[in-house]
C-alpha cells in the first residue's frame, strides 16, 4: 500500500513549511520528492498543510468503566477526526489505570480500533487516592507514556516529591493537575463577576496559581521533569514563565477553551461551560495567548472529557465537570492563526513536537520516518453541529460555532485513518 | 399596561415598569386579606404545585395561603416525601409533576439556577422561591412593596443590607431591584462574606464600617446568618458578630430619623438585631410577612395571564 501526497506546503524540522510530494510506502515515509512517483492512491493537496501528525497529550477516555460516556475507539474515532495520529487517556478509569493489566488492556483495545494510537497515562498514586506510589517500572513496560493523578491532585506535597522521584528513575514524566483542593473547595465557576452575579460557589484564580507553584517547587526537588496540564490563569502563564527563566524542567500545556471563551459563557447557567479549571476572566485569556506566543506555555491538549445528557442536564452545581474537545480543537487553535496571534509553525510545535518530546512519540516528517501526518485545509467553513460529533458524548459549548480550518486526512503509520470526504 | 411573564425566575428578567406594576397588583390584592372572608374565585380551577427541595416555613406558608385567597387547589410535595430521596432526578421529578398538569409550580431548591434549568423543559409557569444562594425574587418584591408602603415612593432612598451578602439570594435579588428602580445601596458585612466584584455587578456601594453602612439610610434590610449555607470560618463567633455587624439602637442613630428595619426572617435574635429593635416600632419585619401574601397571590395571578385569563364570575 502507497500513498503520495502531492503538491502540499509540508513541514520540515529545521526548513519549516516546504512545497514537496510525499511518498508513503509500507508504514514509513520513502521519500519526500519533487517528482511523482507512482503510488496507490494519490491526495490532492495543492493548497492544504501537511503537519506532523498532531498530538494530544490530554485526553480522557471512558474505558474501562464508564463505556456509555466514551470507549476508547469512539475517542481515538473522535481524534482521528480532529486530526490527532495519537493521544494519551488519563488514568481515572474504572478501574484506575495503575496497574499494568489496566494498561495493556488501553494498549490492545487501541490496537484493535485502528484509529489514533492511545499512548496510556498511568497513575501516580494507587487508586489516584494520593498515598501510595505505584509500579512505574512495570507500568512502563506495559506501554504508560506518562505519570498522573490528573483531576485528583496528590495534596500531601511529601508524597508528590517521593512519586516524582521516582518517576525520574523511570524516565516517565509527570503531568500535574495543579490545583490547591483547599481554595477550590465546593466552587464550580470562577471566583467572580460571574460567581457573584449567579451566586454560584467560586474557583479563585488562587487555587490553579499555588497548585502551580507547588508543583514547580516539587520538579525543582526532585530535578525531574513536570508537565503544568491546562493553564488556565495569568498567575499560573507568570509563575511557569519566571520557572523557565531559572531552567526549572517544566512545561505546560493550556486548552483551546481557555484561549477562545471566558467565565461570560457560562451565562444562564449553561453546564457545557462548566469544566475544572473554569473559564476564567478576558485578562486570563490574553494571558494565555501571550504564554503561547513566547513559550511559557508549550502544547495545546484538549482535556476531552466525554459526559453524557445524565451528567451535564442536571443543575449547574450538580453537573460534571468537563467538555469534549478532540473535534474543535485543530479549528480553534487555527483560529489563533488566523487572527494573527501565533504562525502555522508555531501550531506544529504546540500540537506536534512539544507534547511528542513529553511522550517521546516524534512524528517529523522525514524520510524513513513512520508516517504520521495530518492534512490541514486552513480555510474549510463549516458549523460544529452537535450531530457532526463522532465521539460518544456531545457535551461542547462550541455547539454551532462557525468554524473555520479542518482536518483533511488523517495519517497514522502509512494508514489513512480519517478522512473527511469518505 | 401589559405583563406577560410566564415565569419570575429572578429580579434580573424584571425592568422597574414590570416591578411597578407588580407592586400596584399587590397593593390591590392585600385587600382581600383583610376581608372577613379571605377568598376570591379569581383563580378557581387552576393547580398550584409547591416544590420545596429545601426546608422552609414562611416562604412555603406564605405561597399557600396567597394560592388559597385566590381559589386556586394548592399542593406541596416536599423532597422528603418525594422520590428525590430515592434518586429521582430534578427533571424527571419535575416531569412527572408536570404530567399531572399543574398551572403553575411554585420551587424551592439548594442550587443556584435550578428553576432557570427547569424552565427550560416545563410548559407550566415556574416561581422561584428561592435557589440556592443566587436569586429570590418574590421576597424582593415584598420587601420593595413594604418600603414604598412606608416611605410612599421606591426611588431616591439610601438603603443599606447588612450581613452575609455572599451567601443570601435576598440580598442578591434585593440589590438589583433596588438599584433597578432608582435606589443607593450600600452593602457591609464581614471581608469574608463579601463577594468579588459585588460593586461593579450590582452598581452598589460597599461601606467600610457599620458607622458609614448606616448613616443616613432610610431603610436598613439586616441579613440572616445562613447557619445552613456558610463553609465555616466565615466569622468567629455569633458574640463577636452580633458586636461588630449587629444593630443596635445606639448605632441606629446614624440613620434617618424616620428609618425602617427589615428582614427576611427567621431572626437570629441578639446576632443579627436586639430583640428590642425587632419588637420596636421601626421594625417592619411583620409587615413584610403579611405584603408577602399580598404579594404572591399578585404573582399567581400575573403570571396566570391577569385578566385575560381568569373565572370573572
Amino acid at each position: 500500500m502507497s500513498i503520495l501526497i502531492k503538491n502540499g506546503k509540508v513541514y520540515i524540522s529545521d526548513k519549516g513549511f516546504v512545497n514537496t510530494n510525499v511518498l508513503i510506502k509500507n508504514k514509513k515515509i520513502a521519500k519526500l520528492t519533487d517528482t511523482e512517483p507512482e503510488a496507490d492512491e494519490i491526495i490532492e493537496a495543492e493548497g492544504l498543510y501537511v503537519f506532523p501528525g498532531l498530538i494530544d497529550i490530554h485526553v480522557h477516555l471512558r474505558e474501562p468503566g464508564q463505556e456509555y460516556k466514551e470507549t476508547i475507539e469512539t475517542g481515538a474515532k473522535a481524534a482521528a477526526k480532529g486530526g490527532f495520529t495519537d493521544i494519551c487517556c488519563m488514568p481515572n478509569t474504572d478501574p484506575v489505570n495503575d496497574n499494568a493489566s489496566v494498561t495493556s488492556f488501553i494498549v490492545k483495545k487501541s490496537a484493535e480500533a485502528g484509529f489514533s494510537k492511545v499512548h496510556p497515562v498511568a497513575s501516580l498514586t494507587k487508586g489516584l487516592k494520593g498515598c501510595e506510589i505505584c509500579e512505574y517500572g512495570e507500568l512502563k513496560k506495559a506501554g504508560a507514556a506518562a505519570l498522573s493523578d490528573d483531576g485528583r491532585p496528590v495534596p500531601d506535597a511529601g508524597i508528590m516529591r517521593r512519586a516524582v522521584e521516582y518517576a525520574a528513575g523511570f524516565k516517565l514524566p509527570v503531568i500535574c493537575h495543579s490545583e490547591e483542593l483547599s481554595l477550590s473547595a465546593d466552587g464550580v465557576v470562577n471566583e467572580g463577576i460571574v460567581s457573584t452575579r449567579l451566586g454560584l460557589p467560586g474557583i479563585p484564580d488562587s487555587a490553579e496559581s499555588l497548585g502551580v507553584k507547588r508543583d514547580i517547587e516539587i520538579a525543582s526537588l526532585a530535578d525531574h521533569d513536570v508537565h503544568i496540564a491546562h493553564v488556565s490563569t495569568a498567575k499560573a502563564v507568570d509563575i511557569i514563565r519566571n520557572a523557565k527563566k531559572n531552567n526549572i524542567k517544566v512545561t505546560a500545556e493550556t486548552a483551546p477553551h481557555y484561549f477562545t471563551l471566558t467565565q461570560e459563557s457560562v451565562h444562564d447557567f449553561d453546564t457545557y461551560a462548566k469544566m475544572n479549571p473554569p473559564l476564567r476572566t478576558e485578562a486570563d485569556r490574553i494571558a494565555v495567548i501571550e504564554g503561547l506566543k513566547d513559550n511559557t506555555i508549550d502544547v495545546i491538549a484538549t482535556d476531552h472529557a466525554p459526559h453524557s445528557d445524565e451528567e451535564k442536564i442536571v443543575p449547574f452545581e450538580q453537573a460534571a465537570f468537563g467538555i469534549v474537545g478532540l473535534e474543535t480543537s485543530l479549528s480553534l487553535s487555527l483560529e489563533l492563526v488566523e487572527q494573527g496571534l501565533l504562525t502555522m509553525e508555531d501550531l506544529v510545535h504546540k500540537m506536534s513536537i512539544n507534547p511528542g518530546k513529553i511522550i517521546n512519540q516524534d512524528n517529523s516528517i522525514a524520510e524513513k520516518a513512520g508516517a504520521n501526518i495530518t492534512i490541514v485545509n486552513k480555510d474549510y467553513e463549516w458549523t460544529a453541529d452537535k450531530e457532526s460529533f463522532v465521539s460518544k458524548s456531545k457535551n461542547s459549548p462550541f455547539i454551532n460555532r462557525k468554524m473555520k480550518g479542518v482536518c483533511e486526512y488523517t495519517i497514522k503509520e502509512g494508514k489513512i485513518i480519517w478522512s473527511r470526504n469518505k | 399596561m401589559e405583563f406577560n411573564k410566564k415565569n419570575i425566575l429572578d429580579i434580573d428578567s424584571l425592568s422597574a415598569e414590570d416591578i411597578s406594576f407588580i407592586l400596584d397588583t399587590s397593593d390591590s390584592m392585600k385587600e382581600i386579606n383583610e376581608r372577613p372572608v379571605k377568598k376570591v374565585p379569581t383563580l378557581r380551577g387552576k393547580t398550584i404545585v409547591l416544590f420545596f427541595q429545601e426546608p422552609s416555613t414562611r416562604t412555603k406558608l406564605s405561597f399557600d395561603l396567597a394560592a388559597k385567597r385566590l381559589s386556586a387547589d394548592s399542593v406541596s410535595l416536599a423532597a422528603s416525601s418525594s422520590s428525590i430521596k430515592k434518586g429521582e432526578t430534578l427533571l424527571d421529578t419535575a416531569r412527572t409533576i408536570e404530567a399531572m398538569n399543574p398551572d403553575i409550580l411554585v420551587m424551592r431548591h439548594s442550587m443556584s439556577g435550578a428553576p432557570h434549568f427547569l424552565s427550560k423543559f416545563l410548559k407550566c409557569s415556574i416561581i422561584n422561591g428561592g435557589d440556592g444562594r443566587h436569586a429570590h425574587p418574590s421576597q424582593a418584591l415584598l420587601d420593595m412593596m413594604t418600603i414604598r408602603e412606608k416611605k410612599k415612593r421606591l426611588s431616591g432612598l439610601n438603603v443599606s443590607i447588612i450581613g452575609d451578602i455572599s451567601n443570601s439570594r435576598v440580598a442578591r435579588s434585593n440589590m438589583r431591584g433596588l438599584v433597578k428602580t432608582g435606589n443607593k445601596v450600600k452593602i457591609f458585612g464581614p471581608n469574608s462574606m463579601i463577594p468579588p466584584e459585588v460593586e461593579k455587578e450590582f452598581g452598589v456601594k460597599r461601606a467600610l464600617s457599620m458607622e458609614e453602612a448606616v448613616t443616613d439610610a432610610d431603610v436598613i434590610m439586616m441579613l440572616r446568618i445562613q447557619k445552613e449555607r456558610q463553609g465555616g470560618n466565615l466569622f468567629s463567633t455569633e458574640r463577636e458578630y452580633s458586636l461588630s455587624y449587629g444593630l443596635n439602637s445606639k448605632i441606629l442613630e446614624k440613620a434617618r430619623k424616620d428609618v425602617i428595619v427589615m428582614h427576611p426572617g427567621p431572626v437570629n435574635r441578639g446576632v443579627e438585631l436586639t430583640p428590642e429593635l425587632a419588637d420596636s416600632s421601626i421594625s417592619v419585619i411583620n409587615e413584610q410577612v403579611k405584603n408577602g401574601v399580598a404579594l404572591r397571590m399578585a404573582l399567581f395571578y400575573l403570571v396566570s395571564g391577569g385578566a385575560k385569563n381568569v373565572d370573572s364570575d
